[in-house]
């Protein structure tokens, strides 16, 4: 491309860097070769984030944030706007897929020790993003203003209350009023269609330039670096476009499949997108027989509710989303990769998975409950809380002493 | 102050018209195409249930169109407030009134399907579900919402159903093929069971046509586009299915020489 240029683009890279930033991130931008099914869901989250800045953009043109409005504003969306009902089910249905690829592209993170030096700053910039996130959902759900909208607000704003001292006036300056209010409405709207999307923004973009700055890591955990030929292009990288551009295509257009089967023909997801108490207006008189956040709420949830001491539990939520953030120090290992981790680590981080999904599928259940017919609900939640934690604390030990396989010199596998 | 919150949200729950009751629901066979039974179910509901119930979401004119029905036909003999046809279809009873009259306003009906899980059957079973009870300040109870502040509009074309014992079918003789019939009560498992006391204008037959008839519309005007939705579904993900292949083939041909 710099060889010949086409006079536009060479007055313009005069200007503005575009050519340099478009080969410095994609056509120069060299990735290993060797990714696996796991790495297509960074850019599905990213799809995913297109998708809810869009159609946020187009629902917000018929929504009214107030008390007296919100709900019948929803809707008139779902049945007097041309084509609102498809905005407002790809904008529900966006939030679940959204957390799905996350979740799945944290799980790669753990599986090859993405977060391990000299990519801690990419996992801070991810878990910042992840925070937003749900920050960016709950509010989210409170703006339909339906009865789990009202009660779920209720619930998650009270938990600031057990803070000692401030607690109280904590929450009323969170709620801008005594009780959950159109006030409360209002300043969730301003925050979940401008604040926070711009952090979200600001820090998807922080992630990608440093993630662009080290490179991309892989399911053997190497360096492809090590190796490079005269060029100084590493021996196992291919450069981003066209190889993986056309290679996530695929994985997207497989996503889109699964999305709009669901977006389509399940749209309530069973009552765990749109649950079905929130098809009833916000009612501060009548508590819905059973709360449950949203699913992908489920497992913090679920460490909350294991504790049965109400600012113990806040603080041991807190923490099981604190100490996500401290991972890269936690892993001792001298390996990325699981493939050539201990026999430990083989075991927990699968564990680990399972185990997350059931705290997920706990929250969304009555804590008096049975799962399975084998076990209280409770009683599960209680000793899985005690893994989540025991994971993370004793991996410092179990990393350090368990013993590795030595880790190839170049990937394995190809593609 | 909590406490008084706290006893506030109790007392409205007991009067709530959430209350699920834990009863076995009958399954109600939606079936949105067809349209004569979505038209008889509106015709129930402008009659029987509007007085009180409003669908404030939903449109007259939107009504009509999605269900076949002309507008003159609509407009003089469904819509009994003279409404505009293309207004929203409220009701004119104030809801400070009603709740003084039914001690609970009357709820709007647009999303009930929804609310009840997503699908006709409690709704269905519901609606089959009062019987008598002379406690209550309507003389009517219900097995699928106990205490339910809502009287039986329907009870003249059901007739009264009693709760208490009743002969109920256990199976069929495999000789002779008669049902038999054994009181609830003296079940290996006693129970009491609603039985028609009284007839009403409908036989029983009927009346279950009638309550899957107007269950039908309600599932409908929950969702209004159910049917676009799925149609529409089908030929997205038909679009996709075969564009993945030129995607699919794409990648290979630009894999085929990376090993």
């Amino acid at each position: 491309m710099s060889q010949q240029k086409n006079p536009i683009m060479g007055w313009i890279d005069d200007r503005l860097p575009v050519t340099v930033t478009y080969e410095k991130h994609m056509s120069k931008y060299y990735a290993p070769k060797n990714f696996n099914f796991w790495y297509f869901f960074g850019v599905l989250s990213m799809i995913m984030l297109v998708n809810q800045i869009l159609t946020g953009i187009w629902l917000t043109m018929n929504f009214t944030p107030s008390a007296d409005g919100a709900f019948a504003s929803v809707e008139y969306i779902m049945r007097d706007v041309q084509w609102g009902w498809l905005l407002r089910y790809m904008h529900s249905t966006g939030a679940t897929f959204f957390f799905i690829a996350i979740y799945l592209h944290m799980m790669r993170a753990l599986l090859y020790g993405s977060y391990q030096k000299p990519r801690e700053l990419i996992w801070l910039f991810g878990m910042g993003i992840y925070l937003a996130l749900m920050a960016e959902a709950f509010m989210g759900y409170v703006l339909p203003w339906g009865q789990m909208s009202y009660w779920g607000a209720q619930v998650i704003i009270s938990l600031f209350g057990a803070i000692p001292v401030i607690g109280d006036d904590l929450t009323t300056w969170i709620r801008g009023d005594f009780l959950i209010s159109g006030a409360t409405l209002n300043r969730f709207f301003a925050l979940h269609v401008i604040a926070v999307p711009l952090v979200i923004v600001a820090l998807v973009v922080l992630h990608l330039l440093a993630l662009h700055e080290v490179g991309s890591n892989n399911p053997d955990g190497v360096d492809i670096k090590k190796h490079k030929d005269e060029n100084g292009v590493p021996l196992d990288g291919i450069p981003f476009h066209p190889f993986y551009t056309v290679h996530d295509m695929v994985g997207i257009v497989v996503f889109l499949i699964v999305f709009c089967s669901v977006m389509f023909f399940f749209p309530m997801g069973g009552g765990f997108m749109l649950e079905y108490a929130n098809f009833e207006p916000a009612n501060g008189l009548k508590t819905p027989e059973h709360i449950a956040p949203v699913w992908y709420f489920g497992a913090f949830y679920t460490i909350l509710r294991a504790i049965p001491h109400k600012l113990t539990g806040v603080i041991a939520m807190g923490a099981a989303i604190a100490i996500l953030f401290v991972l890269p120090w936690l892993d001792k290992s001298p390996v990325k990769s699981i493939r050539y981790k201990g026999i430990v680590s083989k075991t927990l981080i699968p564990v680990f998975g399972v185990a997350f999904a059931i705290l997920t599928w706990l929250g969304t259940q009555p804590s008096s409950g049975e799962f399975l017919h084998l076990i209280n609900n409770t009683t599960l939640a209680r000793w899985l809380t005690a893994f989540y934690f025991g994971y993370f604390l004793l991996m410092p030990f179990y990393t350090r002493m368990e013993k590795t396989k030595p880790v190839p010199e170049r990937v394995t596998g190809g593609h | 102050m909590k406490k008084v919150i706290a006893l506030f949200a109790l007392m409205a729950s007991s009067l709530s018209y959430a209350a699920g009751g834990g009863i076995h629901l009958d399954e109600h066979k939606t079936d949105l195409t067809d349209t004569a039974s979505l038209q008889r179910g509106a015709q129930t509901f402008m009659n029987y249930c509007m007085g009180c119930h409003s669908l404030e979401h939903g449109r007259f004119n939107r009504t009509a169109k999605d269900l076949d029905i002309p507008e003159e036909l609509m407009q003089e003999n469904l819509n009994f407030a003279n409404q505009r046809f293309g207004d929203l279809m409220t009701i004119a009873m104030r809801k400070e009134d009603s709740k003084k009259w039914f001690g609970a306003t009357p709820p709007d009906l647009t999303l009930v399907a929804r609310v009840r899980g997503g699908s006709g059957d409690w709704l269905y079973t519901y609606l089959r579900s009062f019987y008598e009870d002379t406690s209550r300040p309507w003389g009517v109870n219900n097995a699928a919402f106990k205490d339910v502040g809502m009287p039986h509009v329907l009870a003249g074309l059901q007739g009264v159903q009693k709760k208490g014992c009743a002969p109920v079918s256990t199976g069929y003789d495999s000789l002779t093929g008669t049902e038999i019939m054994v009181d609830s009560c003296e079940l290996a498992e006693p129970r009491e069971v609603l039985y028609l006391a009284e007839e009403g204008q409908l036989t029983p037959k009927e009346y279950d046509n009638l309550v899957y008839d107007l269950v039908n519309f309600l599932v409908y005007i929950a969702e209004p586009i159910a049917l676009e939705r799925q149609r529409l579904g089908w030929w997205v993900l038909l679009f996709l299915v075969i564009f993945l292949i030129p995607v699919y083939l794409l990648n290979k041909e630009y894999w085929k020489d990376i090993h």
